[in-house]
């Protein structure tokens, strides 16, 4: 991203009016997670206490080892905490089971992953189906809100290609619609544009900043690339298992308006161009 | 996650590698396959050993003359003359269990009709005789008490000497000469094959015994007597009873061996069809340690996917699949491998066991219940061999599979 760019784009509203309002999605108070590897205990996170509200878009930023990935882990009810408590929309999910946990993931948690995570050999349809299996939506229903979730990310009318036969981009949009069908309360995205080209990269971006506005949709975005994180709204960043700064964005970028400047740069990648245009329609 | 979805997922995870599916299914089809041959050969030999249990006639007690020794020499067997028509009318009258009765004698006779002649053996029976033996005439009739007290020079006669005397003439109504004597042929017997114990039972010509006492062996005494028990429970206690009958009829002391020999040839032929059935089990489970090593591959091939999809099973606990849910996921596929397996096992079976008749004419039977329990069977092999990798794709830590290379 040059820094030129930065001038030319409206200035995001901070949402600390809505913060001071309505209730965090996610409050975490004094969260410890500790590893045992046996000999030597890995102190993951010393305390975190943080608080998300509807509607924020956070950039979760840190070195590798600083304890984001475990933060994120625990924010996903993928892994609980050794100690403090985690509310996620007011419900205390730090000492539930297995089971509850795998319940919440599916219907208030959305998924994605770095490296897509797509079901290989399984079209894009069902793969975005997938939560809603597991919610024991009935088959016809799954198709319904499957195919509108596909609508969103611009991919109608790709239901039925299988990830094989999608691009980089694609495939990271079938990812988001699965994270999107059950139409949850969060969507975690680790690293989601680091398999990803820079035009490809944005175009991401402007989804999230679309379901962001559009829908209020809560988003955690783990990322490492400073100029990723300057299209969420808070930048938090771990280090040492700690959270060393939590800022608001100033002069946030907004994809839909880089975009167009990006056209003539990635001239060697014309078939995720169009594609973008495609999603814009 | 409803049934339908879980089965559909497994038959795509099993279609998506055909060739692996199908070689571990081999373990199963061949499994299920031999254990079904086996079955199928060892219930149609016990099936064969049954019909001629039945064959051999209605509840039989066989007592024949013993063997003695004289001065420490062992003679033959029915070499005692102890044996007689009054120890047969003891028994019709004190032994209730038995419910018909024949007294035997038994003789070779050389057998001429025109140019013709044969040597075969004579049987002198009472006219229950056929009853006992479920024997009928095919032609003419039988003989009967008027006949045994004239000693009348009538014959029975079986099909072997039929076919070497008279050839395709009827004989029935015809004289043929038997020790040089006139008899007059009276009635053909039913064609009843090889007894078990392996002689030509239509190679014999049957005759009142007292026909053969008087004019062909030249005796009083009897070879044998062949009853009926009223049931086939009731076999052993006629048994018991005659023996001591016979004990008693001839003067024997406690320390005395028997001069008889009672015999159910029920008994023997029970012996054998038992000795058949645990031969075909020691097939079978021979065969079935097959099926045990088809289960092996089964869980083998399990663990090689759920290594290989570890990524698939993190995604989908991620969007929260349970661990029941992963569970069930390679439970049904190991099931429907195993299923699908053993219902071609079936089909191989099947198809084995009536080449198997065809070509060595060895007679077959396939139990139906047996198709049940080796699909059964079958099933429960993927369910012990499939729930351990189930269960290891079930305890991934969603963290670790998301991570997984």
């Amino acid at each position: 991203m040059h820094p030129s760019m930065r001038e030319e784009l409206v200035e995001s509203k901070p949402d600390t009016e809505a913060a001071a309002t309505s209730a965090p999605v996610i409050r975490v108070e004094n969260v410890h997670k500790t590893y045992d590897l046996g000999e030597i205990q890995v102190h993951a996170l010393r305390g975190v206490s943080l608080a998300i509200f509807p509607g924020e878009f956070v950039a979760i930023m840190g070195a590798s080892g600083s304890g984001k990935s475990t933060f994120m882990n625990l924010a996903g009810c993928l892994d609980r905490p050794t100690r403090g408590r985690y509310l996620l929309e007011g419900q205390d999910v730090s000492q539930l089971t297995k089971k509850e946990l795998a319940a919440i993931r599916n219907r208030r948690i959305g998924f994605v992953f770095q490296g897509f995570n797509l079901l290989p050999r399984t079209s894009a349809l069902e793969n975005v189906e997938l939560p809603l299996v597991y919610s024991g939506i009935p088959h016809r229903q799954r198709v319904e809100r499957s195919m509108e979730a596909l609508r969103t990310v611009g991919l109608a009318g790709r239901g039925e290609h299988h990830p094989a036969q999608l691009s980089g981009g694609q495939q990271q949009r079938v990812a988001i619609a699965r994270a999107l069908v059950n139409n949850p309360s969060i969507l975690l995205a680790d690293e989601p544009t680091g398999n990803l080209d820079s035009r490809t990269s944005v175009e991401i971006m402007e989804i999230f900043q679309r379901l962001n506005e559009e829908r209020n949709l809560t988003i955690l975005l783990v990322t490492h690339e400073a100029d990723i994180a300057q299209y969420a709204k808070r930048t938090v960043t771990f280090r040492d298992g700690k959270v060393r700064h939590d800022v608001l964005i100033e002069g946030r970028l907004i994809a839909a308006q880089v975009l167009p400047t990006l056209a003539s740069v990635d001239e060697d990648d014309e078939a995720d161009a169009s594609d973008g245009a495609e999603a814009q329609a | 996650m409803d049934f339908m979805a879980v089965l559909r997922v497994a038959m795509r995870a099993l279609a998506r590698n055909k060739m692996r599916t199908a070689l571990t299914m081999l373990g199963i089809i061949i499994g299920v396959g031999a254990v079904i041959c086996t079955v199928a050969i060892g219930e149609g030999a016990s099936n064969q050993v049954q019909e001629q249990i039945r064959n051999l006639g209605d509840n039989i007690v066989f007592i024949s003359a013993g063997s003695v020794t004289q001065g420490g020499v062992h003679m033959g067997s029915q070499a005692t003359k102890t044996l007689t028509v009054g120890d047969a009318e003891a028994i019709r009258q004190q032994v209730p269990l038995v419910s018909k009765l024949s007294p035997g004698v038994g003789s070779q006779v050389q057998v001429v009709y025109k140019n013709q002649n044969w040597y075969t053996r004579v049987r002198g029976v009472g006219p229950d005789y056929m009853d006992i033996r479920r024997w009928p005439v095919s032609e003419g009739s039988l003989f009967g008490q008027h006949e045994v007290a004239a000693a009348s020079n009538v014959c029975l006669i079986g099909k072997t000497v039929v076919e070497n005397t008279f050839g395709d003439e009827d004989p029935v109504g015809k004289t043929m000469r038997v020790q040089n004597l006139p008899f007059l042929v009276i009635g053909v017997l039913q064609s009843k094959g090889q007894s078990p114990f392996g002689f030509d039972e239509d190679d014999t010509l049957i005759m009142p015994y007292t026909t053969v006492q008087k004019k062909i062996s030249g005796i009083d005494w009897l070879n044998f007597i062949m009853c009926s028990a009223v049931s086939n429970d009731a076999i052993a206690p006629a048994e018991q009873q005659m023996a001591a009958l016979l004990r008693e009829r001839h003067h024997l002391r406690p320390d005395e061996d028997d001069d008889f020999i009672v015999r159910s040839p029920s008994d023997l032929a029970q012996a054998q069809a038992q000795a058949g059935r645990i031969m075909t089990l020691l097939l079978a489970s021979i065969a079935s340690v097959s099926l045990l090593v088809g289960g092996i591959g089964i869980m083998n091939i399990m663990l090689v996917s759920v290594t290989e999809r570890t990524r698939e099973i993190g995604v989908r606990m991620a969007v929260g699949a349970t661990e029941e849910d992963v569970q069930m996921q390679f439970l049904s596929e190991a099931l429907v491998l195993s299923l699908l397996g053993g219902t071609a096992g079936v089909m191989l079976g099947v198809a084995g066991s009536m080449a198997v008749s065809s070509m060595l004419r060895w007679p077959t039977l396939i139990p139906p219940e047996a198709i049940g329990v080796a699909v059964l069977f079958s099933a429960g092999v993927g369910v012990f061999f499939g729930y351990y990798p189930a269960r290891k794709a079930a305890h991934l830590d969603p963290i670790e599979a998301l991570r997984y290379e």
